[in-house]
């Protein structure tokens, strides 16, 4: 009887935040709805109640269907038969299991059927089915595309599309190709305007496309014949039921195998235009990217739940030398700091979550009203922070999930390479977070600007602000400490404004502002709530001894040792 | 065509769970320690019931349960899966039923909701474990009745066909509406509570219920949040029927059974002896 919501108090906690109240009014536009639609709540305390309610049952099915299918789904994977994908039998009913339950469109408008719900909830949901079966989340969590298609397209096309997500059916987002994938200003899929029939036609090859024969998927394709970079690409609808495109194969991949990853042929398919022609990249797939990376870091989170809680049961059942391998330093050690780690992560999983929620709430109602001069203020600032935590979570939160992975493997030691328990396809699935929606390196390449312009230091000094009481403020002064170092380190990286050596430190920069950013929310949760100390404590302890050690690296360094490192 | 379905379904200890406090020093059920679930097996029978009502539209479910006031529970748990409303039958005088007085009351409430086409229950409650309610439901009904379901085929007319899980395998049967039937557990699981249901229907509650609230007008606006609440003389019981004093069942003693593994036998990879390992599997119905 696994619920992976009542199971976990941590994430109760990160729901009550109380930034939520702020997020579900502007949500509900001061309950307004409740005369319309009658799920819809009367009150916040009401909406909060639902919020809770909804992932009972999303944790219910986590923890009773979809982690106990999770290892046959590996084992058996999805197939291509006759050019479309059969998902693995069990896979087919976590997702009949989900859609029966209406957890699709979860922060879809209500008009198009969806249950409007800020998107602290859906990523919480997505955290936990992530620790169920971190492949699933992949199909079921590629409704966040519908959000694109909220903020980009014509009325009369979300009243088409929409609906249909929230009853069930499932998206993809093909840009990658074979020739562009960090890159896809080199994209090569031709969208051509048919003037007879009035239509885009799409041809080319998209490849590694996640649940590539999804029911509606939004493809980056080049408008502009004869352009060559991304001002010429624009973003099209795809219909599965118009037909014109053919799975070739899928990917026989090292982890999340439930999860179909399609080499699609496109041939002459009819498509339409979503948004202008030529945004589709600079402005429509950055869109796309930042809630995808916000979900890749959702899907971190839970991997790392899932490989602590695996670790943390078998140190305890494990016997060596007379006692449980647990009650062994060099084991605990590990053990603490894996639940450190995944602490760390999930409370900046959901500081992302709240401000990339509220400027997108504010911008969608300024598209109804006006907004006041203090909202669009609160909208700015929000985004702001979004988009300069958003990559700081995904880089981060998906190494500290292959470092947990890792470490799980270590403490089952010869039982963990074995295939026998959880922790080797936690492992292999872990590792595909750094890479996809943007490797760490692209993340860092993102990071590094709010660094340069300070952002990262305005939201710490934000932080810094805030006054602990007298048995925190040991640890808040490792925090000053730390931030003091950040400081130093970036002024002495950029002190000659050389692009090329400031590329070259940026990791160590990006990531000593995380530590100081993770370390002060994890001081704020133990503000809330005292469960929160231990994690914080050793969290500091351990982001200090990073930051020093990158500090370190940077003072010491001579700007001609870089030749070291270049040229090889 | 548009049904009217009854189910009766029981709020039961969850006894698949069963602590070290699960039972009382005076050998009864210690039912603060273990919680209150929807019976298994009633589970089974909603969804065979949601099934007839996504085929057949227009069809409605009534959730039927009988108990303390906090069984109201399983009828929000049956609306936020798709049933239509609930009535509980709630009495003192209902109080220490056996399975005899619990059929009575209920088949009094399934004749005061009228017209039922079919009533539908799981096979038996995990407390008691006697599968005895359904059908004497059925007896006093004066309908047929059709147990151990484990799919309903079809409803055509007044004819439903059902498949019936047997010992050895299954029986497709044909009666005729509007019927009792009891669902086995081997049946299709019912489907989760669903996000919009639930949602609209969380705060439907019983007359009692509401009597500690201030405020009702939200039950004026939202007719559907009423439930049904029946004491014996809501459903004209006799109350020497009911209760204790329609209960001829008495428990004259509890034993404590403890399983403890028969001697064992020893067989060789000869032959002859698998041979003789298969047919017994096989005689007591083991494997085959």
């Amino acid at each position: 009887m696994a619920n992976f919501y009542s199971d976990n108090a941590d994430l109760k906690h990160h729901l009550n935040h109380p930034m939520m109240r702020r997020l579900v009014e502007l949500h509900e536009r001061n309950f307004t709805e409740a005369e319309k639609y009658d799920y819809a709540p009367l009150d916040f305390e009401d909406a909060m109640d639902s919020y809770e309610k909804v992932l009972e049952i999303a944790g219910e099915i986590s923890g009773e269907i979809v982690a106990p299918n999770a290892e046959s789904v590996d084992h058996e994977g999805p197939h291509v038969i006759n050019g479309h994908v059969k998902y693995a039998s069990a896979t087919e009913k976590n997702l009949d299991a989900l859609i029966k339950a209406g957890l699709m469109g979860i922060s879809l408008p209500r008009q198009y059927n969806g249950l409007n719900f800020s998107l602290v909830p859906y990523i919480m949901a997505a955290d936990m089915v992530s620790r169920a079966d971190a492949s699933f989340v992949n199909i079921w969590g590629l409704q966040d595309c519908a959000e694109t298609i909220n903020e980009f397209a014509s009325e009369e096309q979300k009243m088409r599309f929409l609906p249909r997500v929230c009853a069930g059916e499932t998206m993809a987002m093909d840009l990658t190709e074979p020739d562009a994938g960090s890159d896809l200003q080199a994209v090569m899929l031709k969208a051509s305007f048919n003037e007879e029939d009035g239509t885009w036609r799409l041809n080319g090859v998209k490849r590694f496309i996640t649940n590539g024969d999804g029911h509606i998927h939004l493809v980056l394709a080049r408008s502009e014949e004869g352009s060559k970079d991304g001002r010429g690409l624009s973003m099209f609808i795809y219909d599965r039921n118009d037909g014109g495109v053919v799975v070739r194969r899928i990917e026989n991949k090292m982890g999340i195998k439930g999860s179909p990853t399609c080499e699609l042929v496109f041939k002459n398919a009819k498509a339409e235009l979503c948004g202008e022609t030529r945004l589709g990249l600079i402005k429509y797939v950055m869109a796309l990217m930042n809630s995808a990376r916000l979900g890749i870091a959702a899907q971190s989170v839970g991997i790392s739940e899932a490989a602590y809680r695996e670790a943390i049961q078998y140190a305890k059942e494990r016997f060596q030398f007379g006692k449980p391998i647990i009650n062994f330093p060099s084991v605990s050690e590990i053990i603490s700091t894996m639940k450190a780690k995944l602490d760390a992560s999930r409370s900046l999983l959901y500081e992302t979550t709240r401000y990339v929620d509220l400027y997108k709430t504010l911008e969608a109602i300024a598209k109804e009203r006006t907004l006041e001069k203090e909202e669009r203020m609160e909208m700015k600032q929000a985004q702001r922070k979004a988009d300069a935590l958003t990559p700081l979570v995904k880089g981060m939160s998906s190494e500290f999930c292959n470092q947990n992975a890792y470490d799980c493997v270590q403490v089952h030691g010869g039982s963990g390479f074995m295939k026998d328990y959880p922790c080797e396809r936690i492992y292999r699935d872990a590792r595909i977070t750094s890479i996809y929606e943007g490797t760490t390196q692209l993340q860092v390449v993102a990071a590094i600007r709010h660094v340069g312009s300070g952002t990262y230091s305005n939201i710490i000094k934000d932080y810094e602000t805030v006054e602990v009481p007298a048995e925190l403020a040991e640890l808040k002064a490792k925090l000053v400490d730390m931030t003091a170092l950040y400081e130093k380190s970036v002024a002495t990286v950029t002190a000659d404004k050389d692009a090329q050596y400031i590329d070259f430190h940026a990791r160590r920069l990006v990531e000593m502002a995380g530590h100081i950013i993770m370390g002060y929310l994890l001081l704020q949760d133990t503000m809330r709530n005292e469960s929160f100390r231990r994690s914080t404590e050793n969290y500091i302890r351990y982001g200090e001894a990073e930051t020093n050690k990158n500090a370190l690296f940077i003072a010491n360094f001579k700007p001609e040792s870089i030749e070291c490192y270049l040229n090889n | 065509m548009a049904l009217k379905i009854v189910v009766l379904a029981k709020q039961v200890p969850d006894t698949r769970n069963v602590g070290k406090d699960a039972m009382k020093e005076d050998g009864t059920v210690n039912r603060a320690a273990l919680p209150a679930i929807f019976n298994p097996e009633d589970l089974n029978a909603l969804e065979q019931a949601l099934q007839l009502k996504d085929k057949n539209p227009g069809t409605t479910i009534t959730l039927l349960t009988m108990g303390p006031p906090r069984a109201a529970d399983i009828i929000r748990e049956g609306l936020y899966r798709g049933a239509d409303g609930g009535v509980l039958l709630t009495d003192r005088a209902f109080a220490g039923a056996d399975t005899l007085a619990t059929s009575y009351a209920l088949s009094c409430a399934v004749k005061k909701i009228g017209d039922a086409d079919i009533i539908i229950s799981g096979r038996q409650a995990i407390d008691g474990d006697t599968a005895q309610v359904g059908p004497q439901v059925a007896e006093k009904l004066g309908i047929p009745q059709v147990t151990y379901a484990e799919k309903i085929v079809s409803v055509e007319g007044n004819e439903i066909v059902i498949v019936r899980r047997l010992e050895h395998g299954t029986e497709t049967v044909k009666a005729k509406l509007p019927l009792l039937i009891t669902v086995n557990g081997s049946a299709d699981e019912c489907r989760p509570r669903n996000t919009k249901m639930l949602q609209r229907n969380k705060y439907a509650k019983t007359p009692s219920e509401k009597a500690s609230l201030t405020d009702t007008s939200l039950y004026e606006k939202r007719a559907y949040l009423n439930l049904g609440e029946w004491s014996a003389a809501d459903v004209d019981a006799d109350l020497s029927q009911t209760g204790l004093a329609g209960s001829p069942t008495k428990v004259k003693q509890v034993e404590n059974v403890v399983f403890q593994a028969k001697e064992s036998k020893r067989l060789t990879s000869a032959d002859e002896d698998i041979d003789e390992l298969m047919k017994e599997l096989i005689t007591n119905h083991t494997i085959g």
